[in-house]
């Protein structure tokens, strides 16, 4: 019973599958790298999700034509579509916002480990510690 | 040592990609030597504690992941059946925007009509995230390589002339897609499209160019400064063309410029307009991007 | 369009999933653009062609061209730092 919901909302489930699996990969893996990628597959997520809200079967794209004949009753929700056309975009900049600073961590601390990283920048913190004592 | 660490770490923390954090093994010698220095308070070998609390963290990751999904899906199987006419998602707001669209806003294609008219302060604040981002990325990566440049093997080796294959390509190709992305730009309005990938087009022609014949005859007509006024002008024309709705009351649906003939590419009030605004900061903003993480600077 | 459907969600989470389980950078940036185009036509199928124009420039074009610039830059780094050790 709970399957078949399921399976008949599989765009749905399958955009809180790939959010799951992308919060695990931000979670669990240390590479920074993996991790932006990760964060990039929530954002996918929630667009997919939006978008299957909107969606109507056997509606078609809300573009009219000139005349305004077409009725109102034949397009897809438009809302969705407008709110993921500018999440796209934003998640770009936020994908580059991100990659910038591992290439500045990677400069500073020559690794894509987290760990490593806030290993070293605790070591530098203390050393910096020491010198001015 | 170095590999000693990583076994360490890798043992507590994570099976699937012990050696992911480097490019590839060739690189392994190169990392910083600090790493291994005295302290083995962070060491999970020898530090029981530490390795107890990677342990602990990473069964609470476990648990805390599987149970976002578990919660998630159990509410999915509460949503209203896909794609059905009825849901309440398709309510009165979205019933508004496609009956009475094409005569309130004049653009056949109804979603751009909803971003660009009736909504169109959220996609000036968007266009603002992207021109902050922009920033953002300039403050991280500016100066970048001047400091690798001051190296005297980075400094001696020139940068390699470009591929013929690709410049030959790049000569053929750049036109078609600039004017592809001016297309989808001005077309926003009548069909799929719009400021965003037309603009992002457009970004990645001008990547292209910059690939095939180098950041010098890209700056002789694409330089920092048309950047900055490109940007400015852009967003300023945008937040200006939609400001009068402070005076009317936030109500900027009566247009003093008429709609037009639907369909025609003159038509649909501002929408044009704001889409072209949207379309060059895109595009600047996506060049940007490329070029600062090329070379760090614009 | 159903079966299509499934088989793209079903693309789509392999791919999820093989991002977590490669070793090498590079594999998974490609299976990220990967991911990105087969999102495209899913976009084209839930009737949403400005998302599919959008995300297929957008996405797959310039989102996985800054991964690759930024793996670029990350060796690049790398190398000079080779070569400084080198030379003492």
């Amino acid at each position: 019973m709970n399957l078949q919901i399921l399976l008949e909302n599989r765009v749905e489930a399958a955009a809180i599958i790939l959010f799951g699996i992308g919060l695990t990969t931000l979670l669990l893996n240390r590479n920074l790298i993996k991790k932006i990628i990760g964060f990039s597959f929530m954002d996918s997520a929630i667009f997919l999700f939006l978008a299957s809200e909107g969606y109507i079967s056997g509606h078609t794209a809300p573009i009219q034509d000139a005349a305004g004949s077409l009725p109102a009753a034949s397009f897809i929700n438009p809302i969705p579509a407008g709110l993921v056309l500018t999440g796209i975009v934003v998640s770009v900049s936020v994908t580059a916002v991100m990659l910038s600073l591992t290439v500045r961590l990677y400069q500073r601390f020559h690794t894509l480990n987290l760990d490593e990283i806030v290993q070293l920048a605790r070591e530098a913190n203390e050393e910096e510690e020491e010198a001015n004592d | 040592m170095k590999n000693d660490l990583d076994r360490d770490l890798s043992l507590s923390l994570e099976e699937s990609a012990p050696q992911a954090s480097h490019l590839d093994a060739a690189h392994l010698h190169a990392h910083d030597t600090r790493i291994h220095r005295q302290d083995r308070t962070y060491s999970a070998r020898e530090n029981w504690a530490h390795a107890l609390s990677l342990g602990v963290y990473r069964a609470l990751s476990v648990l805390v992941a599987v149970g976002v999904i578990l919660v998630l899906l159990w509410g999915v199987m509460d949503l209203p059946a896909f794609g059905r006419e009825t849901n309440p998602v398709e309510n009165e707001v979205s019933e508004r925007y496609l009956a009475q669209g094409l005569q309130e806003g004049g653009a056949t294609n109804l979603v751009a009509n909803m971003i660009l008219d009736y909504r169109a302060f959220d996609t000036l604040g968007e266009s603002n995230v992207l021109f902050t981002a922009a920033t953002a990325v300039l403050l991280l990566l500016r100066g970048l390589q001047s400091r690798e440049a001051n190296h005297p093997l980075a400094s001696a080796a020139p940068e390699a002339p470009a591929d013929p294959i690709l410049r030959a390509g790049a000569r053929a190709l750049c036109p078609v897609i600039l004017l592809y992305g001016l297309y989808i730009i001005l077309n926003g309005h009548l069909g799929p499209g719009g400021g965003f990938s037309g603009g992002a087009v457009m970004g990645a022609a001008l990547i292209l160019y910059r690939e095939a014949y180098g950041p010098e005859k890209m700056g002789r007509f694409f330089s920092f400064r048309t950047y900055r006024a490109i940007s400015f002008f852009a967003l300023a024309f945008y937040a200006l063309s939609k400001a009068y709705s402070f005076f009317t009351g936030a109500n900027h649906l009566p247009s003093i410029i008429s709609n037009g003939t639907p369909g025609a590419i003159l038509s649909a009030g501002l929408i044009l307009p704001l889409n072209i605004a949207v379309g060059f900061v895109v595009c600047c903003t996506m060049y940007g991007f490329f070029a600062l993480f090329e070379k760090g600077e614009i | 369009m159903e079966i299509v459907m499934t088989l793209l969600l079903i693309i789509v989470l392999l791919n999820a999933i093989m991002v977590v389980r490669t070793k090498h950078l590079l594999a998974a940036c490609i299976i990220f653009m990967a991911q990105s185009l087969v999102m495209v036509l899913i976009w084209i199928l839930l009737q949403s062609p400005d998302l599919a124009i959008t995300e297929a420039a957008v996405g797959a074009g310039v989102s996985s061209l800054l991964f690759f610039l930024a793996l670029k830059k990350i060796q690049a780094i790398d190398q000079g730092k080779e070569d400084s050790t080198h030379e003492k």
